[in-house]
């Protein structure tokens, strides 16, 4: 019997010649990323528990982006961030990226691939659930607590239940209308929430080969959503043109063997989809935009690990250019990098930033923003009975600041869609 | 370590998420100052929609008033638990609220393991579905020796899965002693 990508990764990180579903074993972890929400109670769990000996076990090897709580007058927030700086000049961090500093990046889970820490073949933990979106690399990458990211914080090490694999094929060639969230979106509506839970989500096919590193990206992020440990997709040329990019060339790629044991496979034919919205208050809550259409919004986002990316505000500029918002439509780039492609990349010699600004749209600096809520002055968040679309990743009851408000999850082409006629529209109608 | 928990049940539905466990907005207190802390029990579960709040009537308060320590001492939950967030804050809260113990069908992996990784609360596993027949404010017993739980209440008994591998570091309070005490921590 063969091995599933996943596997190959665990048994090579855990010096084990083959690891086999459900077993516990121990990790050496090649970077742990944390930010200013879990970071600073992590640094704490870290002091405690090592004491006078609390030593970081690599320096190089640990990357901090403060994204979450950026630009707020909350003063719990604020020192938040503090604890990370004194943190990093105690310790001389070479991978702190300060707030109000030129090395300021914004959301983590971005930051990490365009800032060269996604490595083919490596294994990443993250305190932040989001983490898995670095597994579009072809590396294993996850989620896990402050005790936890504390013990890596000390010994490199941390113990890992070895997931079951499912395998999810997307067949042909994606239609213009559909985006990476569309299908992730349709595979939470068929397996649900807790759909994956403790198992590896493995994509290929097609439709997957032929996406921008980002949109592979949007795929890997909501694994998650599903319960599954890690999204994974194998490395190939569109990994590897992203990386020589950034001058990153020594790796080992890794692929699922022919006879590998998946617990379950999926297969879509893309060409047969259509695009779909998650609706109150559940992520697989999945029904058409046909469905809804009509629905009227307060609000539209587009913005987060998951929809900030350029390739996003490319989809989202596409619809807009040349026309006007009829509900507040927030923007919120996801990283200081997409911030500056805004102004160089343009459609029909506008730029992006441009075409958003023509449109009526509000535009924010680089965080987390209205993603998660925040605090009660965060940019975008949802107040009242909102109703809001977004191209974020989860709608749960108040995940966007007001228990009272609704939330439905899209592709930026139906956020945009939707904004230009203030209610609940399919993308179609324009692309 | 004490193999049996005793105290009232407070019950809720499936997919109880890391949100409504403890709202995003409120994860900015300092888990190290004791008064701040205790703003964790204060608004733990505070994001459940007040009619999932306490099944099966719900709109049950689960703290009353400015107290930061609940009169319950278990939580009964579904399929699911602990979705979401890898905030470590959400187990974090429900100790701080006075819960040793929640017992759901199933669990996400990050609640699950800061959960135990953590030492805050037992995150038990039922056989059945409990969260429709026990009823919040039910008095309830764990005996994880004997691996059931019995609703003191109206005298009925249910099944617990074991804990597995996992135990080891339960009955250590986590991981930093089970790795002490395992010696891999000097």
């Amino acid at each position: 019997m063969g091995m599933t990508i996943t596997e190959k990764i665990l048994a090579k990180s855990a010096k084990m010649e083959k690891v086999v579903p459900g077993e516990n074993i121990w990790l050496d972890v090649d970077v742990l990323m944390t930010h200013d929400v879990c970071g600073p109670p992590t640094i704490e769990i870290w002091k405690k528990e090592f004491g006078e000996k609390a030593k970081i076990w690599d320096k190089n090897k640990l990357v901090i982006f403060p994204d979450h709580y950026i630009f707020t007058e909350n003063v719990h927030a604020n020192r938040n961030v503090k604890i990370l700086r004194q943190f990093a000049s105690d310790y001389q961090l070479p991978n702190y990226y300060d707030v109000g500093t030129d090395r300021y990046k914004g959301v983590c889970h971005i930051a990490l691939a365009e800032e060269g820490y996604n490595v083919p073949g490596t294994v990443l933990f993250g305190t932040d659930s989001h983490t898995c979106t670095s597994g579009a690399f072809g590396m294993f990458s996850t989620g896990v607590g402050n005790t936890d990211a504390a013990f890596i914080l000390g010994t490199g090490k941390i113990w890992e239940k070895v997931p079951e694999s499912l395998k999810f094929t997307f067949n042909g060639k994606m239609p213009e209308y559909l985006t990476a969230k569309d299908l992730i979106l349709q595979i939470l509506g068929d397996i649900g929430t807790d759909g994956a839970t403790y198992c590896a989500m493995e994509f290929d096919g097609e439709a997957i080969n032929s996406m921008s590193m980002y949109e592979r990206m949007t795929l890997t992020n909501m694994a998650i959503e599903t319960g599954a440990i890690n999204g994974i997709i194998a490395t190939d040329d569109v990994v590897k043109e992203y990386l020589t990019e950034r001058g990153i060339t020594n790796y080992e790629v890794f692929k699922s063997d022919a006879d590998a044991n998946y617990l379950k496979k999926f297969e879509y034919d893309v060409a047969k989809l259509e695009p779909v919205v998650a609706k109150p208050h559940s992520p697989d809550n999945r029904d058409s935009v046909k469905n809804v259409e009509g629905t009227k919004l307060t609000k539209c986002y587009i913005g987060s690990c998951t929809g900030g990316k350029i390739t996003d505000f490319e989809f989202a500029a596409k619809i807009l250019s040349g026309k006007k918002v009829k509900v507040p439509t927030f923007i919120v780039p996801g990283s200081t990098t997409v911030d500056k492609q805004l102004d160089e990349r343009t459609i029909g010699g506008i730029s992006l930033r441009d075409i958003f600004i023509n449109a009526g749209c509000d535009l924010a600096q680089p965080s987390c923003a209205a993603c998660l809520g925040g605090p009660s002055d965060t940019f975008g968040r949802s107040s009242d009975g909102d109703v809001v679309i977004s191209t974020t990743n989860r709608n749960f009851p108040g995940r966007m600041g007001s228990k009272k408000s609704g939330v439905y999850l899209a592709s930026p082409l139906t956020v945009a869609t939707s904004a230009v006629n203030g209610v609940i529209t399919d993308p179609r109608e324009f692309v | 370590m004490n193999k049996i928990i005793t105290g009232k049940a407070y019950v809720l539905g499936d997919n109880i998420d890391t949100d409504q466990i403890i709202p995003a907005e409120h994860l900015v207190y300092s888990t190290s100052v004791l008064e701040e802390l205790r703003n964790y029990g204060k608004f733990a579960l505070s994001g459940v929609p007040p009619e999932k709040a306490g099944l099966p009537e719900g709109s049950v308060p689960f703290i009353i008033g400015e107290n930061y320590e609940s009169e319950y001492t278990v939580i009964i939950g579904g399929t699911n638990f602990g979705c979401g967030s890898s905030r470590e804050h959400a187990p974090l809260a429900l100790k701080v609220a006075g819960i040793q113990a929640v017992v759901a069908e199933s669990y996400a992996r990050i609640f699950y393991r800061n959960s135990v990784d953590g030492g805050f609360v037992i995150p038990f596993e039922s056989a059945t579905k409990l969260n429709d027949v026990i009823k919040t404010g039910d008095v309830v017993e764990i005996d994880y020796e004997k691996n059931v739980i019995k609703n003191i209440t109206d005298g009925n008994e249910y099944v617990l899965k074991t804990l597995g591998n996992v135990f080891e570091i339960v009955k250590s309070g986590g991981l930093f002693e089970f790795a002490r005490q395992s010696g891999m921590l000097v």
